[in-house]
């Protein structure tokens, strides 16, 4: 088993408030991990850690076996449910950013045959993606589905060791979200990606998944509900290597229901 | 059809807008002449003619001292304050909130600074200026940029330290380092909200300029409103505040275009 990411009893406390307790959890290179819970179940705490915007209490955080660093870094990339694009940059732009801090560090802006290599990537990117009419509009010219589609082309031209995605599609309508699910589905088949997604949709978890994380706490304690932390109630692994395209049924559906 | 939905044509505002200004010029007329007709050397409330005569001797007739033309010196004088001011203000209200904003250590180093000066009436310190950089130039222009800079460092500080945290992030797995944060996300989106605070800086620099003209100076709109006082100028005092008025509402609205113009992406998803 060839796991990238690896938490080992991972806790998560605020004061005396635990959130997350003993998470240990392995995530396997190419799998597709749904996280669901009740709202409070530390999903967002999960993803949070994963993406080193906060160290945990307790525990270890390993991917490629290396320990993490509390930091965000290229390695990961994400995609919020709102606020993933920058709104003072065209969609080419928003894309090319990534490339520009990587290869300018003090200007963070590229000239010349740089410049043309790096606007040349990021528009295959965006057409990977579905906005190749879009270049040039800003985050506020855009539809809700077409944000997410660049801010997720914008996380996959860094090539990241794992994709986050919090709760991505949870503010488009659903005949959208159906264009969606096929499109991170072919993304996550032709680019080979890793991908963590945390959800309120447990349809949409099970849809898309691999491998689906419940996360809920064990046990309650009436008259202090905050010491016990929440971690994975069920971890359900799907079988999902042949390809099905569920997201077509889905879109079937959604089609015979007059949506797009 | 209730009020709130009462929307007025762009022709109809144009001209509801202009009848409480008509209303008041008439007013003002009706007054003065009702004084004139009284007492014709009335000085306290002039009629046109009065003060375009009184204006034309300052824009057309040199001065026997000096050899200029007063009115245009004036306003040369206080424009040439005003934009040093404005400009020293703006730079730094830049630099400063862009770094408070975006670096959480300079901002715990800095803010209660920044804060502090904030909070003193900039022309208490007028005294202290005038010893310290004595009564010329240095002394008016420091009292511009100390009266509206600390504003302006705070509202752009704040703007930019309210940017949605999920940005930096997205920036971060980008593999941008703080510098490249500070130039590529936060500055440019700091830029629309820059003017803006220029935009309101405007009203409380044109204050602390009069009041530094009219305490120690040689030449200004506002030394000369404050020199001609003595004399009941009300001819001059008039259209010299009209021609404030017109100048402030002529930078508002530049500054208003530029912002259009420069962030088209910070006006609504119409542009």
């Amino acid at each position: 088993m060839s796991a990238l990411l690896s938490l080992r009893d991972v806790w998560v406390e605020y004061g005396d408030k635990i959130v997350l307790e003993k998470v240990d959890l392995d995530v396997e290179a190419g799998s597709f991990v749904s996280i669901v819970g009740p709202s409070g179940a530390g999903k967002s705490s999960l993803l949070r850690l994963i993406l080193g915007q906060e160290a945990p209490t307790r525990g270890a955080i390993l991917l490629d076996g290396a320990p993490l660093l509390p930091e965000c870094g290229p390695d990961r990339g994400v995609v919020f449910q709102r606020y993933s694009v920058f709104p003072h940059l065209s969609a080419l732009r928003n894309v090319v950013f990534g490339l520009e801090c990587a290869q300018a560090p003090l200007t963070a802006r590229l000239f010349g045959s740089a410049r043309a290599a790096a606007l040349r990537e990021a528009t295959e990117m965006l057409q990977a993606v579905g906005l190749g009419d879009s270049l040039d509009l800003y985050p506020a010219q855009l539809s809700g589905g077409m944000q997410q589609r660049l801010a997720i082309a914008q996380a996959l031209i860094k090539r990241p060791r794992i994709l986050l995605l919090d709760e991505p599609f949870g503010a488009l309508d659903p005949g959208i979200r159906a264009d969606m699910h096929a499109l991170i589905t072919r993304l996550w088949r032709d680019y080979a990606l890793t991908i963590v997604m945390v959800t309120h949709d447990i349809r949409e978890a099970f849809t898309l998944g691999t491998r689906v994380l419940a996360l809920d706490k064990r046990r309650h304690d009436p008259h202090a509900p905050h010491r016990f932390g929440a971690t994975a109630v069920y971890d359900l692994p799907l079988r999902r290597d042949a390809p099905p395209r569920p997201a077509d049924d889905v879109r079937k559906i959604e089609e015979s229901q007059g949506h797009e | 059809m209730r009020w709130v939905n009462r929307q007025v044509r762009r022709s109809d505002r144009v001209l509801l807008g202009a009848v409480p200004i008509l209303l008041l010029v008439l007013l003002y007329l009706t007054i003065a002449a009702q004084r004139h007709a009284v007492n014709p050397a009335d000085k306290i409330l002039p009629l046109p003619a009065g003060m375009a005569r009184a204006v034309s001797t300052l824009l057309f007739v040199p001065d026997q001292l000096t050899g200029k033309l007063l009115f245009w010196a004036d306003t040369w004088a206080s424009l040439e304050r005003l934009g040093i001011g404005l400009g020293i203000a703006t730079l730094s209200a830049l630099l400063l909130g862009l770094v408070l904003g975006v670096l959480p250590p300079v901002r715990a180093t800095l803010g209660p600074l920044v804060t502090g000066i904030a909070v003193i009436p900039p022309i208490a310190l007028l005294p202290i200026l005038f010893i310290a950089l004595g009564l010329g130039e240095t002394a008016k222009i420091a009292l511009i940029v100390i009266g509206i800079a600390p504003v302006m460092v705070r509202d752009i500080a704040a703007h930019v330290a309210a940017l949605p945290s999920e940005q930096l992030i997205k920036a971060q797995t980008l593999g941008a380092s703080s510098w490249q944060i500070m130039i590529r996300v936060a500055l440019p989106q700091a830029m629309p909200r820059l003017l803006q605070a220029v935009r309101l800086a405007l009203g409380p620099a044109w204050v602390f300029l009069i009041s530094a003209e009219a305490i120690a100076s040689d030449v200004g709109l506002g030394y000369r409103i404050f020199l001609v006082r003595r004399y009941l100028s009300m001819d001059v005092i008039i259209p010299y505040v009209a021609w404030i008025a017109v100048l402030a509402i002529v930078m508002d609205a530049t500054l208003a275009l530029l912002s259009q113009r420069l962030f088209p992406w910070a006006h609504g998803a119409g542009h």
